[in-house]
């Protein structure tokens, strides 16, 4: 790819100036960033307008907003289901997460796992939660950096080196990306990363806005776009008699999804971060404007497909390399004028930066609260636990900087998905147990868990990972379902179960820590 | 015409969670305005009612604007649930 210098200079200018934001701001601030409240929930200080840019330049991550388009583009109708997905998550976020901020702000609690090892008092359970938010996590950092990937071979930016022992060695952007990444992490932790989150949020819009007018003008109108669309990819495919067809895999993957989005390390750091329970209500009412931005950038997939950018000479070997996700990048650059799309591929960069952090940052969090501070030092002092979360969250993103280089990037894909699947499983755990605590026993909800991380694997490896859409049969219908909702149900079914006989046949007290009014 | 249809189910749904809840011994802190927050759900999990092309706006089928239309509505539905909690907190 030839190198695109106006593009690449804007993208420069407005990555590096961001970043250098995001480090410099805590250094205005007196916060003590050795205090782990401080450094990986941001003092639990954010307010309103803080909370919308983070939580929204957390969840709506840069790979969304490539993948969910790349789908749209090459299997139409069903790359939708982000969209009823990323509206229904917000009635479970106003009537579920403001119970669990009260208990962790009165608790002190920083991650999920903590509460789940003060609601249970089983370390067992709370190792389990901590583990799935990790693994699950790693791969979700890397699929950023993938985007900021994309983005960079979008720009023509190939620099080579020859390493002594490696080889030929293509990723130094992406090194320098993840350089600034890690720094910026590891010096200003979240309160960093809220200031570039709000550069994200202002970038994207603007990119957004502008695509959606000038684009479709280029192309003829909307009109124009739907009807270059193949008529089988512009609905999703009817059922038959004995298959539920293609609607319930659209509804179970909504579903599956909107359970498991809410339950991941970052949204809950996110959610935790802000300074009271009339802030993430009013965010559950306010983020599906950062729905309806990615609505519009789900058509932009289309507008990709009806452009015709896939047969286009020059960025046949964007495609070869990235495959559907080089959709979005190929148009911009068709369709917008560089230095345009130099600000629309910031918006990207920049915004891989956002959920990059918050990611790392929670595994963090995780794993010094649950595994260092439960099993190797206890007595560790503030200022230890908050370094061993820097140390960790560096850890974490060197882990998916591996991933994406070293490895094939269909690795981080494959385990995106699995890790899809494998954090719902926490539901019960995590958000049941607000609300049915004494229907539930340590080891039902252990189980449970065992079993919908078993099966729900299981499915996703009998589909050779490349589908998260297994068939079940079930009294002569077919059901399509995502494998996350269906493992989902039999960890719940056996999480009560076990969890009634565990209660019969107990008289061991309880070990709630924590009070009805503690919730409130 | 398919807007009503939309009614006529969300409808249906609340009615039905209305009489279980008048049945049973009134449970602590339900109100009726939180069957505002089941409306999108039943708006856009039964996807055989929207998967379809017609009536476009623009040119663009109904399957994506009545879903897209939804963001706003979703934000319409929880609204009146938030001012509800904020003035019983007072």
């Amino acid at each position: 790819m030839t190198a695109n210098p106006v593009a690449l200079t804007v993208f420069l200018v407005l990555f590096f100036a961001t970043a250098g934001l995001g480090y410099y701001a805590t250094r205005m601030k007196t916060v003590n960033l050795t205090d782990l409240g401080q450094w990986g929930l941001g003092g639990r200080s954010f307010g309103t307008l803080i909370a919308w840019f983070l939580l929204g330049g957390d969840i709506y991550t840069a790979y969304t907003f490539v993948a969910v388009p790349a789908l749209m583009f090459g299997a139409g109708a069903t790359g939708f289901f982000a969209v009823p997905y990323t509206i229904l998550v917000y009635p479970l976020l106003f009537v579920a997460f403001p119970k669990l901020w009260s208990v962790a702000h009165k608790k002190g609690y920083v991650t999920a796992a903590d509460f789940v090892k003060g609601r249970f008092g089983s370390k067992t359970l709370a190792l389990a939660v901590a583990a799935t938010g990790i693994v699950a996590t790693i791969p979700y950092i890397a699929l950023q950096l993938m985007g900021m990937q994309i983005v960079f071979a979008g720009m023509g930016l190939n620099i080579t080196v020859n390493l002594p022992v490696i080889g030929a060695f293509h990723d130094i952007p992406l090194l320098v990306a993840f350089v600034v990444l890690a720094i910026y992490t590891y010096t200003s932790g979240l309160h960093g990363t809220a200031i570039i989150s709000v550069a994200k949020g202002i970038l994207v819009y603007v990119a957004v806005i502008a695509a959606v007018i000038v684009i479709p003008i280029e192309l003829g109108g909307y009109d124009k776009i739907f009807a270059a669309i193949p008529s089988p990819m512009l609905l999703l495919g009817h059922g038959t008699a004995d298959n539920l067809g293609p609607s319930i895999s659209y509804t179970s993957l909504a579903v599956g999804s909107l359970l498991a989005l809410f339950l991941y390390p970052h949204s809950i750091t996110g959610v935790f971060s802000s300074s009271s329970r009339s802030v993430i209500k009013r965010n559950a009412f306010l983020l599906p404007s950062y729905t309806f931005a990615l609505a519009l950038i789900a058509i932009l997939g289309f507008m990709a497909y009806a452009a015709g950018v896939k047969g286009m000479p020059e960025y046949a070997q964007g495609f070869q390399i990235f495959g559907n996700n080089f959709a979005i990048p190929a148009l911009f650059l068709h369709a917008f004028s560089p230095w345009f799309a130099g600000v629309a591929f910031a918006a990207i960069g920049i915004g891989a930066l956002v959920p990059a952090a918050i990611m790392a940052i929670s595994c963090g969090n995780l794993f010094t609260r649950n595994i260092f501070k439960e099993y190797i030092a206890p007595d560790c002092s503030p200022a230890t636990e908050s370094r061993v979360a820097k140390i960790m969250s560096l850890a974490t993103k060197i882990a998916a900087l591996f991933f994406v280089v070293a490895l094939q990037s269909s690795y981080a894909i494959q385990l995106q998905l699995l890790g899809g699947i494998w954090i719902c499983q926490t539901l019960p755990s995590v958000i049941l147990a607000l609300y049915t605590p004494r229907q539930l026993h340590p080891a039902g909800l252990f189980l449970g868990w065992l079993a919908g991380m078993v099966a729900g694997t299981w499915m996703a490896a009998s589909l050779s990972l490349k589908s998260s859409i297994y068939p079940i049969h079930l009294f002569g219908y077919t059901i399509p379902c995502y494998a996350a909702l269906s493992a989902l149900v039999l960890n719940i079914v056996v999480a009560y179960v076990v969890s009634f006989i565990a209660n019969a046949m107990s008289t061991a007290p309880r070990m709630d820590e924590t009070l009805a009014e503690d919730y409130i | 015409m398919n807007k009503k249809k939309g009614a006529a189910a969300k409808g249906g749904v609340s009615m039905s969670k209305g009489k279980e809840m008048d049945e049973q011994p009134r449970r602590r802190g339900f109100h009726p305005i939180y069957l505002f927050l089941v409306l999108p759900f039943v708006a856009l999990l039964w996807v055989p009612f929207y998967n379809r092309i017609e009536p476009e706006i623009f040119g663009i089928p109904f399957f994506y604007w009545y879903q897209t239309l939804w963001t706003f509505l979703g934000t319409a539905c929880t609204i009146p649930v938030y001012f509800y909690e904020e003035k019983k907190r007072k």
